[in-house]
């Protein structure tokens, strides 16, 4: 069964459409004759949309494939299959210089300040960069604008000459912010552009993505391991499961009534800080680790580290994504009825079979 | 007695551009089956802290002073060949990085073993079987075959148990945690809290759990330190320091953090950035950040004194006690709502 889209319907004024998505990056033997001998399934089929102005939240642990996903639709890598619209236009397929001008509405921040900034160069050059590319302005203009940008990040417009090194990470990071900025986007994907920052910087960084989101009515896709970043920035939240989706919601239908037991599973290992709440709670603990993208298991890719796994159901044949009410849909046979739930209740209810929902 | 006593702790490295002090004037003791959290960002010398209880820091270049009193011995002018008993039986230590703190080209049965061999005199055999027992305790499955893996064939949370298991080879008294999580996801995470939980109750052992998470402060401590710019700030029992915490870098602390539980439009950012402690500024360390700056903050050191309502409450701010009751009140109705 193809996974259905995780948008209920598509009304035309998406931003962005990803429909079926896959990236695999082939595993080869052999020097001069390569043969292709596996596949590493980053991606496997995520399909979503984005509308104007919301921000789109996904989380999932590491090599879910989340940041892959963001490459592809940023086209710095060629996905597998599937297509991808922006703006109503098909770009899946586009060469360099056809792209060229559609990079402008779509800009990135990435996550590491310190590795994404080139060390040899100004910050006046780096931020006006993009702006030379695209030919927007002469020098002088882009002077202006740089330092316009700088303001508007929270830095000192007369820091125009310096070098990344004399800044902080939470400083370089709001350059990388301004860089992104600088062409004016429609769209910037945040790759963990907070995951890098201590704690009272990372409340800055994303106060300033917020507020910049306020004034220029930016979009953002914005991909983060960490649940309560996710849950502060996003509208709308996407969980990413070995390569597929496992629950896309708004976010507080996500955070409040998790339908899959992964999401469940990832909300209860957020620590709290709050001793009176933390202690208390029983937290699902999930065993073992994320299994390998090149041969994931059969039937639902979740089922080995489940607890409610059904055999002979859940092994076999995988599930859909399942609507549930307008908004929310999880890719599970056996959705979580209610939220909390300690993992013993997760495994009692799951032998239940009454509560399967429908396909969409 | 306490099982570690720590007194009147400094160290400062003399660096070319100058001394720095990374760590002054920490006292704190550790009891048998405690926890104790230390928790600040990123040079605020929580890291350094322990480093130098365990005598770790580069010789060349330190200076320490004050007093470390395991059971009584001072670690820090013990003898080496002392101190080296001592280290890896009695007190271990987990590093942030699983990748880097395993040798790669040795097995890790051989990395544990070896553990064992430095403070036991016993065989190899023996000691293998020590190393098997440790590593299904911290539940590797097929404990026999894998001891035999590199650490490559592991994965980051895998590699992290295998730390654990060597950290409590010898059966110690006192593990040193230093950001043991901050590594992995969370749902490993997760696994990793509730192993070292579930040890803590089977061995005993107390625990110095060093992290800038205060989630995982909240979950696991029993007494926290929030330190700031080689200071200790503030210092309290785990529930006292998050229902009325004293400090406002420990209030931006909690503000600046998003969270599951409550709904927050903005985060009470801290502004600016900790300070270079080659120049740190003069009074409070704090002040240029500080909200409630005053004019004594910027002249005159304030001294880390109990509250007036616990004496075991401790914190390092010239404010009066009644704004600050005040203040911690309002950051708490929007912060941990939902709590008594």
């Amino acid at each position: 069964m193809e996974a259905a889209t995780a948008m209920p319907e598509a009304t035309g004024e998406e931003l962005l459409i990803v429909d079926g998505v896959k990236k695999y990056f082939p595993i080869t033997r052999g020097i001069i004759f390569q043969k292709e001998i596996a596949s590493v399934k980053a991606v496997d089929g995520v399909s979503f949309s984005i509308k104007p102005g919301e921000t789109l939240g996904i989380v999932g642990e590491s090599g879910c494939g989340k940041s892959t996903l963001a490459r592809c639709i940023m086209k710095l890598l060629e996905a597998t299959d599937g297509k991808i619209t922006f703006e109503g236009r098909d770009i899946t397929r586009l060469s360099r210089p056809a792209m060229r001008p559609i990079r402008r509405e779509m800009t990135m921040i990435f996550q590491d300040p310190y590795a994404s900034l080139n060390p040899r160069k100004r910050v006046g050059f780096i931020i006006g960069e993009p702006l030379e590319v695209h030919g927007l302005g002469t020098s002088s203009e882009i002077k202006r604008r740089v330092q316009e940008l700088l303001e508007v990040v929270g830095l000192n417009p007369e820091h125009y000459n310096r070098f990344p090194h004399e800044f902080s990470g939470g400083q370089r990071q709001r350059i990388g912010v301004a860089r992104a900025l600088s062409v004016n986007p429609k769209l910037i994907v945040c790759d963990e552009p907070v995951s890098a920052l201590d704690v009272s910087v990372q409340a800055q960084i994303l106060n300033l993505l917020k507020d910049l989101q306020d004034d220029f009515g930016l979009t953002y896709i914005f991909i983060a391991h960490d649940l309560n970043v996710v849950r502060h920035i996003s509208d709308r939240v996407m969980v990413m499961y070995l390569g597929k989706v496992a629950e896309v919601a708004p976010r507080d239908v996500l955070y409040t009534e998790p339908k899959h037991p992964y999401t469940g599973a990832l909300l209860s290992a957020v620590p709290i800080a709050n001793p009176d709440i933390g202690r208390q709670r029983e937290a699902v603990v999930l065993e073992g680790d994320v299994p390998s993208p090149v041969n994931p298991p059969s039937g639902c890719r979740f089922h080995p580290r489940c607890p409610r796994f059904v055999e002979g159901h859940c092994d076999v044949e995988e599930p859909p994504l399942y609507q549930f009410g307008k908004s929310q849909a999880a890719a599970c046979h056996y959705p979580l009825e209610r939220w909390p739930m300690t993992a013993e209740e997760m495994r009692r209810a799951g032998s239940r079979t009454s509560a399967q929902p429908q396909p969409a | 007695m306490a099982l570690l006593e720590v007194k009147d702790l400094s160290t400062s490295f003399r660096t070319e551009d100058g001394v720095v002090r990374a760590v002054q004037g920490v006292n704190f003791t550790v009891e048998k089956g405690q926890t104790l959290g230390i928790v600040g960002e990123s040079g605020c010398g929580k890291s350094v802290t322990c480093l130098t209880i365990m005598g770790l820091n580069p010789k060349k270049n330190t200076v320490t002073g004050g007093e470390a009193l395991w059971k009584g011995n001072d670690l820090l002018s013990m003898k080496p060949s002392d101190l080296r008993a001592v280290r890896g039986d009695e007190i271990s230590m987990i590093f942030q990085d699983p990748m880097t703190s395993l040798n790669p080209v040795h097995t890790i049965g051989r990395q544990l073993v070896e553990a064992v061999l430095l403070h036991r005199d016993v065989t190899k055999r023996v000691a293998r079987s020590r190393a098997v027992e440790l590593l299904k305790a911290v539940g590797i499955p097929r404990a026999e075959t894998r001891i035999d893996d590199y650490p490559h064939q592991f994965s980051g949370g895998m590699r992290q148990r295998v730390m654990i298991a060597m950290a409590l080879i010898n059966d110690p008294d006192l593990l040193i945690a230093d950001e043991p999580t901050t590594a992995l996801d969370v749902t490993t995470q997760a696994q990793i809290l509730s192993l070292m939980k579930t040890l803590q109750e089977d061995f005993g052992s107390a625990i110095i759990m060093i992290t800038h998470d205060l989630g995982v402060v909240a979950e696991v401590a029993d007494d926290v330190l929030v330190m700031y710019a080689a200071n200790v700030v503030e210092q309290a029992e785990v529930h006292d320091l998050f229902h009325r915490p004293q400090h406002p870098y420990t209030w931006g602390l909690m503000g600046s953090l998003p969270r599951l539980e409550a709904d927050v439009d903005r985060l009470t950012q801290i502004p600016g950035q900790p300070p270079s402690l080659l120049r740190p500024p003069n009074g409070c360390r704090f002040h240029p950040r500080c909200p409630y700056v005053m004019e004594v903050c910027k002249t005159t050191v304030p001294e880390l004194l109990p509250t007036q309502r616990d004496p075991d409450h401790l914190q390092k701010c010239h404010l009066d006690e009644e704004t600050k009751e005040r203040e911690a009140a309002k950051l708490l109705a929007t912060t941990m709502a939902g709590t008594g």
